[in-house]
Formats: structure tokens, sequence, C-alpha cells
């Protein structure tokens, strides 16, 4: 730990807390000090203190997660200042943000990042297509270009195409996040990480995650850790930039902006880009680049539609609509597992016991405690149709399944939704085909959009061969 | 308004029954749903859902005091499930003062069903440790005994901290009072707390009042644990 009595920092000691304390954003109780270990620190100004409020004209800005809703602005009356105090309501899970107690930055010496010979151990290899797009985002990290939007399809293997990108900016001795919207996916990527870069300091960082420091060089985190990171990260990769919540939550991009240098990288992925997103890129106003085909290099299965007439009045009874189950009795291979998505819980719930498939049928929804469970048992095929809600429509992938959506005309359903359902089928090279069929009862424009869009894709793919 | 809790907009029926003017609402119907009271039978001591008119917690303390229990009996309004754990762990453990303020609705309701006929009689707040306090900077005790409609006074202070939670029952039951009185009185109180889970905490405050002659020590507290 510190000295404190002496007033200059060995050099170890103070590496040691730039390494751990640069970049970050912190409040007192997260900066791991004594009193006096902090006092010192102060002293030798090696944190400054920043404001935790910012008041704009009309509203008061939480400067840790950006908030500015006025239904998150808590009041508290401070016991120790008898005064009181605004409090961010937003970001309070994390460590109470409020008007008397400051945010600390680090203001010592810029943290020096080794630059690796040759990290990358993955020994894997790309195909073409996953190949040129490795090869723009290694290009985009060399020029220091500012940001790279990747628009690969579901299933193109996202992953691997990142390693070649990371691997330049390791050798440059960059610190890389990557973040993403669900902690799920963190931890599944955590481990290919660590295998593909063993030499490499990693954390994956979410909430109740075993590491806290977040200190590392390469730093795995949902989006929402970025909130203790300032001016941190040399090239940022945002993982599903369209996903709820990263698009509903304006938080997010005010974080992962300030988490990043002012001269950094951003890439960008994604397999449904918001609107705003598909604009740049049409008019070429985002540097960009398509991964069109999946890794298999099988194109993506093409959603059918089914009119469903009674489908409201047989839903209400709980009943399965009846070209569902025609459907169902007619697959065209029976031996795949069956992933039916509902636009409620309690439809899920429900239609579960109503109809009798001779089967392991289970349901899923968002706050199932054993949700993590029953996906892995579906994964293992000991449960043959698993009845959910739209959580999972991304970041989850099942080897062979057919993949009805029941109600398609539901609003929940809208068109990324509707493409990343689609793209749970045939994802594996064993079985690289699977039906896509959306049950309705109107058409709607999520639909339509959804089925142009995926065969779009397919075309550019066909395109490339 | 906002549900306090998830943040969903509170629909208000317009009709009749709104012109009637009602306490304030902070949770949706969701979330109020999610929150169980103790309805049916329960310990007449200590508030805890039982067949027996006493459980077996009190059965204990009444021997163990030989029917000199300091305490009166303890009055609880919820039962400690999972969407109260996850409220109490917000409010208290995260800071999350506007939590309480749901919480203090639900109180000051309850107070008035149960204790309004008793006059002559203060509330007192459990306090915390001024370590905790400094942490915390709200004493959630407080925030309660505050909600209600009788006078509130702060005479008990903690003068060591030590964390509850790690010790083992017997450790609890036998550990020393850790309360000090900041002057006497002799007027009845009701003690204040969030919760009551063994009843140790409650009885070494209700110990010291009885001690200087209060006439009667009940406690009112949120949760039965
Ligand atoms: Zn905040
Ligand atoms: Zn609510
Ligand atoms: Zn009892």
């Amino acid at each position: 730990m510190l000295n404190t009595k002496n007033p200059l920092y060995s050099t170890t000691d103070l590496q040691e807390l730039t390494k751990r304390y640069s970049g970050k954003l912190l409040l007192r109780q997260e900066i791991d000090m004594t009193q006096d270990e902090f006092s010192s620190a102060i002293k030798h100004q090696l944190f400054s203190e920043t404001p935790p409020f910012k008041s704009k004209s009309f509203f008061y800005q939480c400067q840790r997660c950006g908030n500015n809703k006025k239904y998150y602005l808590g009041t508290i009356p401070c016991a120790v200042c008898q005064k009181n105090h605004y409090y961010c309501r937003k970001c309070v899970e994390m460590g109470r943000v409020m008007t008397c107690t400051p945010l600390y930055i680090w203001n010592g010496p810029e943290a020096n990042w080794e630059m690796h010979e040759n990290p990358c151990t993955w020994s894997g290899e790309l195909t073409s297509v996953q190949e040129k797009a490795s090869k723009r985002m290694v290009e985009a990290i060399q020029n220091r270009e500012k940001v790279l939007l990747i628009w690969a399809v579901c299933g193109a293997g996202k992953t691997e195409m990142l390693f070649p990108g990371i691997t330049e900016a390791l050798k440059m001795g960059k610190r890389i996040c990557l973040a993403t919207p669900r902690a799920d996916v963190v931890r599944e990527l955590f481990p290919r990480f660590k295998e593909a870069f063993q030499d490499v300091s990693i954390q994956a960082l979410y909430g109740g995650s075993p590491d806290k420091a977040g200190n590392a060089q390469l730093i795995l985190a949902t989006t929402h850790q970025l909130i203790r990171y300032q001016e941190a990260f040399d090239l940022m990769i945002i993982d599903e930039v369209d996903a709820f919540p990263f698009h509903m939550d304006p938080s997010l991009p005010f974080a992962a902006n300030r988490a990043k240098k002012t001269t950094s990288t951003t890439i960008y992925l994604t397999a449904t880009p918001r609107k705003i997103h598909r604009k740049l890129v049409e008019q070429k106003k985002i540097p960009h680049v398509f991964v069109p085909i999946r890794y298999h290099g099988f194109p993506l299965p093409v959603p059918t539609l089914t009119l469903c007439f009674s489908l409201k009045k047989q839903l209400k009874l709980n009943q399965y609509p009846t070209p569902f189950l025609k459907w169902y009795q007619k697959r065209k291979n029976p031996s795949r597992q069956l992933l039916i998505f509902v636009s409620t819980i309690d439809l899920a719930q429900n239609l579960k016991k109503s109809h009798d498939f001779q089967l392991k049928v289970e349901s899923v929804h968002a706050e199932d405690p054993e949700r993590e469970e029953k996906v892995q048992l579906f994964r293992k095929k000991k449960i043959d149709i698993l009845l959910t809600t739209t959580i999972l429509e991304r970041g989850v992938t099942f080897p062979s399944v057919d993949v009805a959506v029941i109600d398609a005309s539901h609003d929940v359903f809208d068109e990324a939704a509707l493409v990343q359902i689609a793209g749970r089928a045939g994802r594996n090279s064993n079985d690289p085909t699977g039906e896509v069929v959306f049950f309705h009862d109107g058409k709607t424009n999520a639909m339509v959009q959804a089925i142009r869009s995926i065969q779009k894709m397919n075309k550019r793919g066909e395109a490339l061969k | 308004m906002k549900c306090t809790w998830c943040f969903e907009e509170i629909i208000v029926d317009v009709n009749w029954s709104t012109l009637i003017p009602k306490p304030p609402t902070y949770l949706c119907d969701t979330c109020e749903n999610k929150l169980v009271k103790i309805t049916g039978q329960r310990c007449m001591m200590c508030s805890r859902e039982s067949k027996m008119k006493l459980c077996s917690d009190c059965t204990y303390w009444k021997e163990h005091y030989k029917g000199e229990d300091p305490l009166t009996s303890n009055y609880s309004l919820f039962t400690y499930n999972q969407h109260m754990q996850d409220m109490i762990a917000k409010w208290k453990y995260r800071g999350d003062y506007e939590v309480g303020k749901a919480f203090q609705s639900y109180f000051s309701q309850g107070f008035k069903q149960k204790f309004s006929k008793m006059k002559n009689i203060i509330a007192v707040p459990i306090p915390l440790s001024e370590e905790r306090l400094e942490e915390r900077r709200f004493n959630q005790a407080l925030m309660l005994a505050e909600a209600l409609t009788i006078p509130c006074e702060e005479i008990l202070e903690r003068d060591h901290s030590e964390k509850q939670s790690k010790k083992t029952r017997y450790q609890r039951i036998s550990s020393e009072n850790p309360f000090k009185l900041k002057k006497t009185i002799n007027k009845s109180v009701i003690l204040v707390d969030d919760i009551y889970t063994t009843g140790t905490t409650i009885r070494h405050a209700a110990s010291l009042f009885k001690q200087v002659g209060c006439e009667a020590i009940y406690a009112y507290t949120l949760i039965r644990g």
C-alpha cells in the first residue's frame, strides 16, 4: 500500500495506482484507500474532484450516468450536512451520487499499457468474408479512424472477426473495451477471450461479477459498467448497438462516449441496425462493412407468413392457433427442437399447459429465476419445445431449431426483433437451414420489412460467392 | 406521477371516488400487489404469522425474562418476501431515500388503525451508529417515525457498531446492549424500526426505558422478518 509518511510515491506504487485508477470516474467509497492514504493522494494531486451534478437551465444532470430526467432526481435530507441534497436514482444501484459528495477522476500520470508482441493465441481461421471485415477493422485502428460500423448478419461469427483488430490494438499498447448490453453475453465471451489472448490481462465486468477492479488492459463489460469510466479506452467496441436498452436509454451512449479517449476508435457491431445507422450507411456518412453471410456460408432462413383468422380468439382461450398446429404436424424436419416466440409472459405460461405435445415443453421469460437453467436444458436437448418472450431473440445460439412466432402482428415484434428471431434458426453447419414461420392475424410493416431485409442480405451474400 | 419503484406511470381513474381525499400513492398497482401484508392469524406478541397466540420465539423470550419482558408487544405490517427484500436493499443499503416514502405512507396508515387511541405517547426511532449514519446519510427508522402523527424524539443513541448480520442467533441474543438513553422519560413509548427479526435489538432498547420506569413499551415495525 501507500507510504503516506513519505510524500513521494515509489515508482512501483505509482504505477500500480495509475493502472488501477486512470480512466476511472469514481465515488470516494469506490477508491480503496484509508482516509490518510486518500488525503495524501489528494494532496499530491493524484485525483481531482469533479462536481456530481451540472445544472443546465431547467434540470440537473448526473455527471456519472448522464441522467437528466426529473423523476430520477431524488431528494435526501443529509444527516451529515443537515441539508437537503439531490441524488441520482437512475444509477443509485452502483453507489449513490449526491450533491455533497464529489466524483473523483485520476489526475496522476497517464497509464502505459503493455505493447504485446504477439498476443493472439487463437488458432482458428476466418472465412474470406469474415477476413475482409476484420481487415477493415484493423485498418480503422491503425489509421486511428473515429468510427466503423460492422453490419454482420446473425450467425456471421462476429466474435472471431474481432480478434485481428484486438490483436492489432494490443500490439500498439492500446486499452480496449468491448461493451455489450447483456451480462449473459459478457459471461459467454469471457472464457473465449481468455482462450484467445492468454497472456493479456482481461476482466469481465457486470452487475455482481467476481472481478470488480476493472484495471485490465482488455475489459469486457455490460454497457452499464461504463458509467465508472472516463477517457479510458483507445478502442471501444460496442456490441449490438441497436439492442435494448442501449438505443432506449440515453445514459448508455452518454457513458460510452465519456469512457473513450478523445483520440479513439469506436467499432459498432449490429445485425439489425436502427434507422439512424441505416440512413448513415445509405448516405455513406458512416464508414461501414457488411458481413452478409453466415460463417457456414448458407443463406439466412427466410420467414414465411401464415395468416390465422381466429388468432386472438384462440389465444384468449389459451389455445394454439389451428394453422400453427397444422404446421407443427407437418414440419419438414420433426427432429428439430422448436422455439416459439410469444408476445407476453402470461401467454408463454398459459400455452405451455394448453396442448399435449407428448414432449417436454417449457416456458421462459425475463423475470424467470430459472431462466439460465432452462436455456441450458434446451441447449442440451433436454427440452423439446421452448416458449419464450422476446428475451431469447438475440445473444443465444441453439444448434438446430425451427422457429415460430405466434401473434407476430404484436407491437413487441418490431423489424429488428423479427430479424433477430429468424436468425435463431440454422446456426449450425450440420443443420444450416430451419423453418421460420410468423403466425399472424394481419400483416404488419415490421414483418414485411424483416423479410425484405433478410432477402436483401441473402442477395448480397450470394453476390460474394 | 411515476411509481417510485418501477418508474411506470401510475394511472389514476378519474371518477367520483377521486374526489374523496386519499393518502398519496407512491407505488403502482403491480408493485403494491407484490407486497404482502400480514393479515391472517398472528402472534399477539410479535406479529409473526402464527396459528398459536404466542409463537415459539415469544415463548422463548417469556422464559428468558421470566415474565419481566421489557417489550409490551410488537406490531408489524408486512412480511419479508422477495419483493420487500429488494425494496429494503435499495432503500437502506443503496441509500435510495425516496423508496422510503412509499413505506411512510403505509406506515402512517397502519398507525392510525392500530395505535391511534393511545394518548401521551412518543415515537422513538432505533438509531444507527454514527459511522453507519455517516455512510447512509439517513436513518431509515427515523424516516418511518417521522411519518407518524405523534411526537418523535431521538433519545436513543448507539455507542458502538457491530454488524448484526454476521453474528449467530445465539451471539445476537446474548450480546451486550449497544444503546444508551440521552435523557430519561416516563411516558409510554413506541419504538420504531424497519424490521423486527429476532426481537433482540428492540428488547435492548426497550430494557433501557423499562429501567427508567416507562409504563408501556411498544414496538412498531414495517416488517416482521
Ligand atoms: Zn446517475
Ligand atoms: Zn411500480
Ligand atoms: Zn411471537
